[in-house]
């Protein structure tokens, strides 16, 4: 270990206990008492090494290896926040700053009624039975030690509601903003959306680094989906060649519930992205959704989980990737069926292009499955361009780099057009077009 | 307009053409027959420009210019079209995007305005209706699921489209029913005038009786071993190849 892998460490660890000195009464709620069991749990730990077979190929010595500022401070104003904006992106916009909800910048449309959005520390001390209900209690801090690190210091983030039969009309986005324009910057904003049965929601986070300095964002986003609710979900990433990023989305969904979740990682420097889904309901509907394209150094790890445990229900799966340059790649997919979960169809698919022999991608499928009366397939393909098709499209009088354009942009398609969101789903479309044109 | 010297082609050290001779000149139809594994499409590919080939001799002049120096989107853009024997499926892009972005690209290598959507709808909807290609096809994966008539049609419809100079048709007869045949021996006499030529590789008189030649070559290991008038496809459906093999065995003795 390194000397400076202790100090982020070290330094985090006396962040906590200093500010929890400041806490007066409030350090013996639950709410804080979760957080620090969770820091114990962390300082136990440490951060995770290539021998922890969860990051076996995602070595984040850089990561560990920087200092970076936490204090949320930025100076991010509402014109730069409007100049940044995803063309005709309408609805709740939700502004994160350095990992800190910032309700000033934000914009929310729908109605009280159908929606309430509260910081999460404010939340916990509003609410704090309803909050200890939630918290901490998908996203287990002993499951990952980047999962403790971000319960400890569970500060940011906001408490998401829907009560039961309400249709969200308009979708909630949640942008994070990594100010690293004077220096490194780094956040562990942790989200509760608490879904209630039969409601419908349209969730984006969208992630976004501002300047050269090094980020790093360490979030976790707790979804509790209830009784036939139906909820998108779509995480995108479009960050500096000098942001790491570590996501933790974990998902429960009750009997009859829709999840439909799609992941676009386009750049940045580390990206590790987990997301487990608790299929703890019949007659289930699970969609998952990844698409990853990373160049230079870039690497883009995505860890998923279905793990069905009643029966009836469904999980598909399909992740695709273009590596170019440089780049890594990781894919591990772990679907579960528990013994209960019979008559479960799990489906998982993980195709690759590899356009370069520098370009490395990882795969690995992993099902357990305790259920005999079930369907489950997966199949992960990485392969080089289709040399044939591209030799097709020039003998037509395309040009070499207009024709690899078009065959990575059908191939990305199918995970594109996953995105309901239009504006979202445009701006895709743009940003994947010119990154794939770019070299 | 094309003229190939002593053509030699190899792939993974194998040598597949080993010195081809022919000459075609503007308005006329060449046939190119041959036994299995002869060459043909090894032929057709390297005049379109597949790289996988390696020309280890010989020259060939398109049309005053150097056509092995020149990328295969430049031959195309120059009038060289392949209609493939297996063409490629490509999942994901339609067939009516795919050939606007080669109309558009073409269009701009010769310095010409690219075609919007209007027009190019138009010129679709004519060359479509000539060569009968059903308007479903056009908007579905570029030969994804194509039956093989139906992926055979799309080749001819291209070419209809793109109005080449020099037509290469590596067997699109085979696996067409007659009214099949008949519709592409009409789009490939539709393009027929005094500055266009077409090479058609073909084991059947059936098509050349639509398609009639104005010479007709045997390509056998890599050689074109005979040359002839349109009589010759006749004599070779009725014969067989084994007497040409025997000729060109006799003269190797
Ligand atoms: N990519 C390749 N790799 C290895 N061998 C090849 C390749 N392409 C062609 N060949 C070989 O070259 C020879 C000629 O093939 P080609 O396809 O040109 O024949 P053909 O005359 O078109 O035959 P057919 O009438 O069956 O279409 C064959 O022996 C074939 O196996
Ligand atoms: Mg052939």
């Amino acid at each position: 270990m390194s000397t400076e892998t202790i100090d982020l460490k070290t330094k985090l660890v006396a962040d906590f206990y200093s500010r929890e000195a400041t806490l007066n009464g409030e350090a013996q709620s639950t709410f804080h008492q979760l957080k620090r069991a969770a820091l114990l749990h962390f300082e136990e730990t440490g951060f995770p090494s290539p021998r922890n077979e969860e990051w076996k190929y995602s070595n984040v010595r850089e990561l560990v290896g920087k200092s970076y500022q936490f204090s949320g401070e930025h100076a991010v104003t509402a014109e730069l926040i409007n100049s940044l904006e995803i063309p005709n992106l309408a609805g709740n916009i939700l502004y994160f700053i350095n990992g800190r909800y910032e309700a000033s910048l934000s914009t929310i449309v729908s109605p009280p009624e159908q929606l309430s959005i509260l910081p999460l520390t404010e939340a916990a001390k509003q609410q704090p039975e309803l909050v200890t209900k939630y918290f901490g209690q998908l996203a287990r801090y002993q499951a990952d030690p980047f999962t403790a690190l971000n319960t400890a210091f569970a500060h940011d983030g906001v408490f998401i509601q829907v009560p039961a039969g309400k249709v969200v009309e308009q979708p909630i986005i949640l942008r994070f903003i990594s100010d690293a324009r004077t220096q490194n910057v780094g956040s562990n904003p942790h989200n509760i959306v608490a879904i209630g049965r039969g409601a419908q929601v349209k969730l984006a986070e969208s992630f976004r680094t501002l300047g050269e300095a090094y980020s790093l964002t360490n979030i976790v986003t707790e979804i509790h989906v209830a009784e036939d609710a139906y909820v998108e979900y779509y995480k995108v990433q479009n960050e500096t060649e000098q942001a790491y990023h570590v996501g933790t989305t974990q998902v429960q969904v009750l009997d009859r519930a829709n999840f439909y979740a799609a992941t676009v990682s386009l750049n940045g420097a580390f990206i590790r992205n987990n997301l487990n889904i608790e299929i703890n309901g019949e007659h289930c509907e699970v969609y998952m959704y990844g698409l990853y394209l990373p160049d230079g150094k870039q690497h883009i790890d995505n860890h998923t989980v279905a793990d069905h445990m009643k029966p009836n229900s469904n999980s598909n799966e399909l992740y695709k990737g273009v590596l170019r340059e440089r780049a890594t790649g990781v894919f591990n997919g772990k679907i579960y069926v528990r013994p209960d979960a019979q008559k479960t169809n799990a489906f998982q698919s993980c195709k690759n292009v590899v356009l370069s022999t520098e370009a490395t991608m990882n795969t690995k499928p992993q099902l357990e499955i305790f259920a005999d009366d079930v369907k489950c397939s997966h199949g992960t393909t990485t392969g080089q361009l289709d040399e044939e098709a591209l030799f097709y499209m020039r003998s037509r009088g395309i040009s070499k780099p207009e024709a690899l354009t078009l065959l990575m942009a059908a191939f990305c398609e199918d995970v594109v057009s996953q995105i309901k969101i239009d504006a979202i789903r445009e701006y895709l479309t743009g940003v994947i077009t010119d990154k794939l044109a770019a070299k | 307009m094309l003229k190939i010297n002593d053509l030699r082609a190899s792939i993974e050290g194998k040598e597949i053409l080993n010195g081809i001779n022919l000459e075609v000149k503007a308005g006329e139809i060449h046939a190119i027959m041959g036994p299995n594994g002869s060459g043909k499409s090894t032929l057709a590919s390297v005049l379109a420009g597949r790289e996988e080939y390696e020309v280890t001799g010989g020259y060939v002049d398109y049309q005053g210019k150097s056509l092995l120096e020149m990328a295969a989107e430049e031959r195309a853009a120059e009038g060289i079209f392949l209609a493939f024997q297996y063409p490629v499926e490509i999942p994901g892009v339609t067939t009516i995007n795919f050939l606007k972005t080669a109309v558009n690209e073409i269009r701009k290598y010769k310095g010409e305005n690219p075609l919007d959507a209007a027009q190019f709808l138009k010129l679709v909807r004519q060359k479509a209706a000539l060569v009968s290609m059903n308007d479903s096809l056009l908007k579905r994966s570029l030969n994804e699921g194509f039956s093989g008539g139906e992926k055979k049609r799309n080749e001819i419809f291209q070419m209809a489209v793109l109005e080449p100079r020099l037509a290469i048709l590596d067997e699109t007869d085979s696996g067409l029913d007659i009214d099949a045949l008949r519709i592409v021996a009409e789009g490939v006499n539709a393009l027929r005038s005094a500055e266009r030529a077409t090479i058609v590789v073909t084991h059947y008189q059936r098509l050349l009786d639509y398609i009639v030649p104005d010479y007709v070559h045997v390509l056998y290991k890599g050689r074109i071993v005979k040359s002839g008038p349109k009589e010759l496809a006749l004599e070779l459906e009725e014969k067989g190849y084994d007497w040409i093999k025997a000729e060109v065995e006799a003269q190797h003795a």
